[in-house]
């Protein structure tokens, strides 16, 4: 295969890798923010601990990271769910109207990310970890890639799938679209909102973890990491169409391609790249690319 | 008793106010070194805090733009006032600092200002980055310079500097609040679209206070600049300085002119000290603390004082009763 193939190809494999991990990131933070209304500034603290969970659990337990799936996403998911269930469900229930809600959530996330970043700094430390997992080549047509980077593809993608499965096609799913049109009336039509609310949450978080336990493969991990992620994730719901899922999704894969192009082009000006398409769109069409 | 709460709140007020401006003024001159840092932090913190709630408080436009103002005026320093080679005397640094910053504000509020709601809190943030990356990505890749150093001033010389700034701009938020132009504001806050309709030029009303509120960030980050001595992108454009300001504002309570202040300054007072005696687990109390002042306090603490008052009064009323 010619070089310039082979590059093309690394970059659109790496960009839909990256946009893999950002769409998971965005629908958690989608159904946070689309459903339960909640601007989730401690979302990236989620992806730090789920990515940190896995260092641990492979390096010290020796549990395959594939595997951790399995535990940090339920884990994850419980700590998510008791906090819609304490902190925002009393927050909401004493906001005046739903704009006061939408600032004090938001003020108790940045809370939440001090206390999380804190724990893990102090559990951790704050040096920068990583770990090797499936660091090997995989010929794939003379293109030769690394085994984790396909293996986080699929995966990603997957999981992206069955979450958007799972909305569209079950009857909770249904419950939770229909909270996040009109809460009131979907709570009027026999939806128990606290539970669909602390739901959302729950998943929302573990969509998070989930990304930080397959990013953690590629990454160097740090306490202070997730910060850059939420930035990331509230560009991509913002570009996809706030509160859409599906939007949410492609979006995610078009800002992690846009960032591959640029990062291959000169790296540091990825970031600046992000907030250039994403302050353009916001002028132009302030809905994003699949709001109504 | 009308009368005597009447002249006593007349004499209260201005009094009340004179000793903490002689207690400030005078502060070189009783307390020690640390003290005067410590104190150009927290009206550091205080003027930031006041006057994003010029404009986000009473417009209710969350903008989170204010490290990139107050990002401008650190590097109005580091052009004007190098480490050798200081160009202008350091008063006209933070004037012209403070007022390419309201320039910055006038451009992007003519720009951002028809954005609603979160829209318009992401956009202002997203300004502040890509400030921060472009500035970076010039200073490593184009121009090859990494840091730059301020000239050195004498901390009470930037004390008093931060203290000018802060009264003037207290007096300015005051009188903003007393006039036509202050009751305009508080329409947009209130019902935007009514406004417009009573004949209120709504966007140039926000553009210009947008950038009121800028001058004074973009003048205390000039001064700023001269106690942080050493300055990169990250340091002038750090965007925790974004998210301080409101976190303040809000846990002082915006109902009320000096609400931000207090707020400010006992937020300001418990970070410095925390990251100094606590340094290991201080963002973590911190966090503690923010989340039980939204639970708790949700009109900030200015809101609690009348709550406080009201219970001290009946408490009042209860003896008095006993006495008779």
């Amino acid at each position: 295969m010619p070089e310039s193939i082979v590059t093309i190809l690394d970059v659109a494999i790496g960009g839909l890798l990256l946009g893999g991990i950002y769409a998971l990131i965005a629908m958690g933070l989608s159904l946070q923010y689309g459903v339960a209304r909640v601007l989730n500034i401690a979302h990236g603290e989620f992806i730090m601990l789920g990515a940190f969970a896995t260092f641990t659990l492979y390096t010290v337990v020796g549990i395959n990271p594939l595997i951790c799936l399995a535990i940090v996403g339920p884990i994850i998911f419980i700590i998510g769910f008791l906090l819609q269930r304490t902190l925002f469900t009393r927050l909401r229930i004493s906001a005046p109207n739903p704009g006061a809600f939408e600032a004090s959530s938001l003020l108790a996330t940045f809370g939440l990310l001090f206390i999380i970043q804190n724990l893990v700094l102090l559990g951790w430390g704050a040096d920068y970890r990583a770990y090797s997992y499936l660091n090997f080549g995989v010929d794939l047509g003379g293109a030769i890639f690394s085994a984790n980077k396909l293996v986080i593809l699929g995966f990603a993608i997957g999981i992206g799938l069955a979450f958007y499965l799972f909305l569209a096609r079950t009857r909770m799913g249904k419950g939770i679209r229909a909270a996040a049109q009109d809460p009131a009336t979907a709570g009027l039509m026999g939806v128990n909102i606290n539970r669909v609310l602390a739901i959302c949450f729950g998943l929302g978080a573990s969509m998070a973890g989930l990304a930080g336990v397959l990013y953690s493969m590629r990454i160097p991990l740090n306490p202070a990491m997730g910060l850059q992620y939420t930035i990331i994730a509230i560009i991509v719901i913002v570009l996809g169409g706030l509160g859409s899922i599906p939007g949410a999704f492609l979006g995610g894969l078009i800002l992690g391609i846009i960032g591959e192009i640029v990062t291959y082009i000169d790296p540091s000006l990825s970031l600046a790249a992000y907030y250039f398409i994403f302050m353009l769109l916001l002028l132009v069409r302030p809905k994003g690319i699949f709001g109504k | 008793m009308n009368i005597t709460t009447f002249t006593s709140k007349k004499f209260w007020v201005p009094g009340l106010l004179l000793v903490i401006l002689v207690a400030l003024v005078t502060l070189p001159i009783y307390g020690s070194l640390y003290n005067v840092i410590l104190a150009t932090s927290i009206l550091m913190y205080i003027i930031l805090a006041v006057s994003w709630a010029l404009f986000s408080g009473s417009t209710g436009y969350m903008s989170l733009a204010t490290a990139a103002f107050f990002g401008v005026g650190i590097y109005a320093s580091a052009l004007l006032l190098p480490a050798t080679g200081q160009v202008l005397p350091l008063l006209v640094v933070v004037v012209l600092g403070g007022l390419v910053s309201s320039i910055v504000a006038l451009g992007v509020g003519a720009l951002t200002l028809r954005l609603r709601g979160i829209y318009f809190a992401i956009f202002t943030f997203g300004l502040v980055v890509l400030i921060l990356e472009l500035l970076n990505w010039w200073e490593h890749t184009v121009i090859h310079i990494r840091g730059r150093f301020v000239m050195l001033v004498d901390n009470d010389v930037i004390f008093y500097v931060m203290l000018a700034i802060f009264i003037l701009l207290m007096l300015t938020t005051y009188f903003i609040k007393r006039s036509k132009f202050g009751l305009a504001l508080q329409s947009i806050g209130e019902n935007e679209e009514a406004a417009a309709h009573r004949g209120i030029n709504v966007t140039l009303v926000k553009v210009i206070t947008f950038a009121i509120s800028a001058f004074f960030m973009g003048a205390a980050g000039t001064v700023w600049a001269t106690k942080l001595t050493y300055i990169d992108p990250y340091v002038a454009f750090n965007p925790l300085f974004s998210f301080m300001p409101v976190l303040m504002a809000i846990f002082g309570g915006m109902g009320l002119i000096y609400g931000p202040v207090i707020g400010a300054g006992i937020f300001a007072y418990l970070q410095e000290t925390l990251q100094t005696e606590f340094p290991e687990v201080y963002m973590l109390i911190f966090g503690i603390v923010l989340v039980a002042a939204i639970l708790y306090l949700p009109n900030g603490l200015v809101g609690l004082i009348p709550r406080l008052i009201r219970r001290w009064r009946k408490g009042g009323l209860k003896q008095q009763h006993a006495d008779t």
